[in-house]
């Protein structure tokens, strides 16, 4: 049903793979969509700067609606309130992220609809542990990125405007019938950043909704308030990339804010939506000690121990090639440091067959879920609760 | 407007990548680059030149050809240290800058649409010297970041070998590969790396509401496929850094800024009522003093428009200083080592 390697694999850094065994993998993936190929669904994130777009000639019209977040300014300008950057962007001009344009005073989204890429994924891999375990989602994602991080294991389609990469018309009713087509409980916005494609987010979100289709995202939290409990609110899941626990870092490495972030962990939790953290651990970079405990500290001081982060491992990529990969220890120190905190649910990512990617109760420490790979092989979790000691396990375990 | 991909093309790129070639154009950059500065030893000034013509849209409303014409030799061989009256041809001044057997490219700037883009007279004007000058029509393209910009600005798209070439990015797209200084990480266009092996800039005067002026310098973020991530902080370092591109560093010969229309307020997009007929090129090789003197012109409107100077204004283009300084090295914002020639 879904190619074993695809491009949340090249994302999460699980496989090193190089530029053609990507692409290889990715072709094979779209192949692997079947009907999805008929759909003019390539399933492909083609590097982004490579070739023309495949859409020359296209009508982009059908692509461009106004944006929902911006406030109209004099002289033809607009400030976006979508995310906490702000633009302020001047008539025919762009925001950062590239995919939002001033029309004559007008901002607008290009990418409403605008799919670059569209996978079936496991759950799994986005990664979520604790929001309906071994389902398969209907990923898509369209271009554009609202920061620039320097690690980005996607920067072909997050670090392009639209007009840069192939793809495809996929109004949210079609995401509705191929989420259901390919038997998939949820639509995962994900791959580049979900926050700038908000509008179409909202809508297919919508249209999954009246289908019995739910609707999760993946991603970096870094967006205004009032944006985030429009559009997220109609989310039933979400997971954050929590990149790291120093503003410093978030300024030099990600190009963001990390006081934005946090704020919406915490408003999401007011919201009460089940949300899971992930922190992609760069050697050097964000993997002190000190910076663990102060993550798992203030976890546990806003959010509550039952949680669940990821600590996972950085494959070196994009501008960030002079690293190395994430050591295993050093992915261990880190969950022991949370661990040591209070937090019941840490787990390792990106390392295949590390038991911390298991479930595991807290109370009694027998394992609950077993994870292989993205695949969860053993559930074990009856009536939301461990069935050795009935210690309730937070999370939506069943549909 | 037939395909771009014929084999001609293709020979035509193996020939433009070719050492030979670039090594020629080396040379004549050198050459002109001494005849510039007057002397060629260091520590000579960087010369900038403002060549102006108040009559040069005659009595209508659009740039007369002949005019710019004469406007561009005027402005060409004072910055290669010719005088007026010289009995020289104008192609030579162009002769130091291009052999035959070069491939130029001529980066103009078209976001703004008919009202603040590069002049079509002066494309013209440029390209009739350059055959001139023995570089054949069918190895000159003009071009920018988006076909569709460059129609809008009233260029007509072309895509013949034996003729100027015109046509954005679009129809080629970027390179696979990042190139990476500094702050910058960005997938080079095309156009740049395969269809040129010299550089003509050719930026519009203009004010910038984020950056502070967009002149040379900033012209190169139409080069690149992800400009919309450098425009915080004022532009800067991220223009500096951009410049610091071996690609877009060793082929840039020349700027030729236009400023029959220039912006001294709301750019970079058009706004009539605060535009001026300025009726003007600035010239030179150094980008970072031809940069300065077009700041200091459009500082020098809004003073007699009553309006802050940028600085005040806290958008002051610093990136300027930035690409003159010691790690960037991108030429001189010092007003004592720039000479601005008035012709």
């Amino acid at each position: 049903m879904f190619c074993d390697l695809d491009v949340e694999n090249v994302v999460k850094g699980q496989h090193p793979l190089d530029r053609r065994s990507f692409l290889k993998c990715a072709l094979a993936s779209g192949a692997a969509l079947g009907g999805g190929a008929a759909l003019g669904l390539s399933g492909v994130a083609q590097p982004a700067a490579a070739m023309p777009a495949e859409t020359e000639g296209e009508d982009f019209s059908r692509f461009t609606v106004e944006a929902k977040f911006y406030q109209k300014l004099p002289n033809s300008k607009i400030k976006c309130k979508l995310c906490p950057r702000e633009c302020l962007v001047g008539d025919k001009e762009r925001g950062y992220c590239g995919v939002r344009e001033n029309r004559g005073g007008t901002y607008y989204t290009l990418v409403h609809s605008r799919v670059a890429t569209a996978h079936v994924d496991p759950i799994e891999k986005k990664p979520l542990f604790h929001y309906l375990p071994g389902t398969i989602a209907f990923s898509i994602a369209t271009a554009g990125c609202n920061v620039n991080c320097k690690f980005c294991q996607n920067w072909e389609i997050s670090q392009s405007r639209p007009e840069q990469v192939p793809s495809h018309y996929m109004p949210p009713k079609s995401v509705a019938e191929l989420a259901k087509q390919y038997d998939c409980p949820t639509i995962a916005y994900t791959y580049s950043e979900p926050v700038v494609f908000a509008e179409y987010l909202m809508d297919a979100a919508d249209a999954g909704h009246e289908a019995g289709i739910r609707s999760i995202v993946v991603s970096n939290g870094f967006i205004q308030q009032e944006s985030l409990k429009a559009a997220y609110g109609k989310m039933d899941a979400v997971k954050i990339d929590l990149k790291s626990f120093s503003e410093s870092y978030y300024s030099k490495v990600v190009t963001g804010q990390l006081k934005p972030v946090l704020d919406s962990l915490v408003t999401l939790r007011k919201m009460g939506k089940w949300t899971e953290i992930v922190y992609l651990v760069l050697p050097t970079l964000n993997d002190s000690d000190a910076e663990f405990r102060g993550l798992a500290q203030w976890v546990k001081a806003n959010l509550g121990k039952d949680v669940p982060l990821h600590f996972t491992q950085f494959h070196p990529e994009y501008l960030l090639k002079n690293l190395p990969i994430t050591p295993v220890p050093t992915l261990e120190r880190a969950k022991a440091i949370a661990d040591a905190e209070g937090l019941h649910y840490v787990y390792i990512g990106n390392v295949p067959g590390h038991p911390s990617q298991n479930t595991y109760c807290p109370k009694c420490r027998k394992m609950l879920v077993e994870r292989v790979g993205f695949t969860a092989s053993k559930i074990l979790i009856h009536k939301n609760s461990c069935p050795f000691c009935q210690q309730p396990i937070p999370g939506i375990w069943h549909a | 407007m037939s395909t771009t991909h014929s084999d001609s093309r293709r020979a035509f790129i193996k020939q433009t990548l070719s050492g030979a070639a670039l090594l020629c154009a080396g040379g004549a950059a050198k050459t002109l680059a001494a005849a510039e500065s007057g002397t060629g030893t260091a520590g000579a000034k960087s010369r900038v030149v403002v060549a102006r013509d108040p009559l040069l849209r005659g009595t209508g409303a659009s740039v007369d050809s002949s005019r710019m014409l004469a406007l561009l030799d005027r402005a060409m061989q004072s910055l290669c240290g010719q005088t007026l009256n010289s009995q020289d041809h104008p192609v030579e001044a162009w002769r130091k800058l291009v052999r035959p057997g070069d491939t130029v490219g001529l980066k103009v700037n078209t976001l703004g649409g008919r009202g603040i883009s590069t002049n079509i007279q002066l494309v013209a004007a440029i390209c009739e010297r350059l055959q001139e000058a023995g570089v054949k029509a069918g190895d000159i393209v003009v071009w920018d970041r988006d076909s569709e910009e460059l129609e809008r600005a009233g260029f007509h798209v072309a895509i013949g070998n034996d003729r100027v070439r015109c046509f954005g990015t679009d129809r080629v797209g970027y390179e696979q590969e990042l190139a990476a200084w500094g702050s910058v990480g960005s997938c080079l266009s095309k156009i740049l790396t395969q269809y040129c092996n010299v550089l003509i800039n050719l930026p519009v005067l203009k004010d910038h509401d984020g950056a502070g002026v967009t002149i040379a310098l900033k012209n190169m973020y139409g080069v690149i496929h992800n400009p919309n991530k450098y425009h915080p902080n004022g532009c800067n370092p991220f223009v500096a850094d951009l410049n610091m591109l071996p690609e877009i560093r060793t082929k840039m010969r020349l700027t030729v800024c236009d400023a029959t229309t220039a912006i001294y307020e709301g750019g970079p997009g058009y706004k009539p009522e605060h535009s001026w007929n300025a009726n003007a090129l600035l010239i030179s090789t150094d980008p970072v003093a031809l940069d300065h003197t077009g700041w200091q012109m459009i500082e020098r409107k809004r003073a007699e428009k009553g309006l802050k100077t940028l600085t005040a204004e806290e958008r002051a283009p610093r990136y300027i200083a930035t690409a003159a300084d010691a790690e960037h090295h991108l030429g001189t914002n010092d007003p004592r080592k720039i000479a601005i020639v008035e012709v």
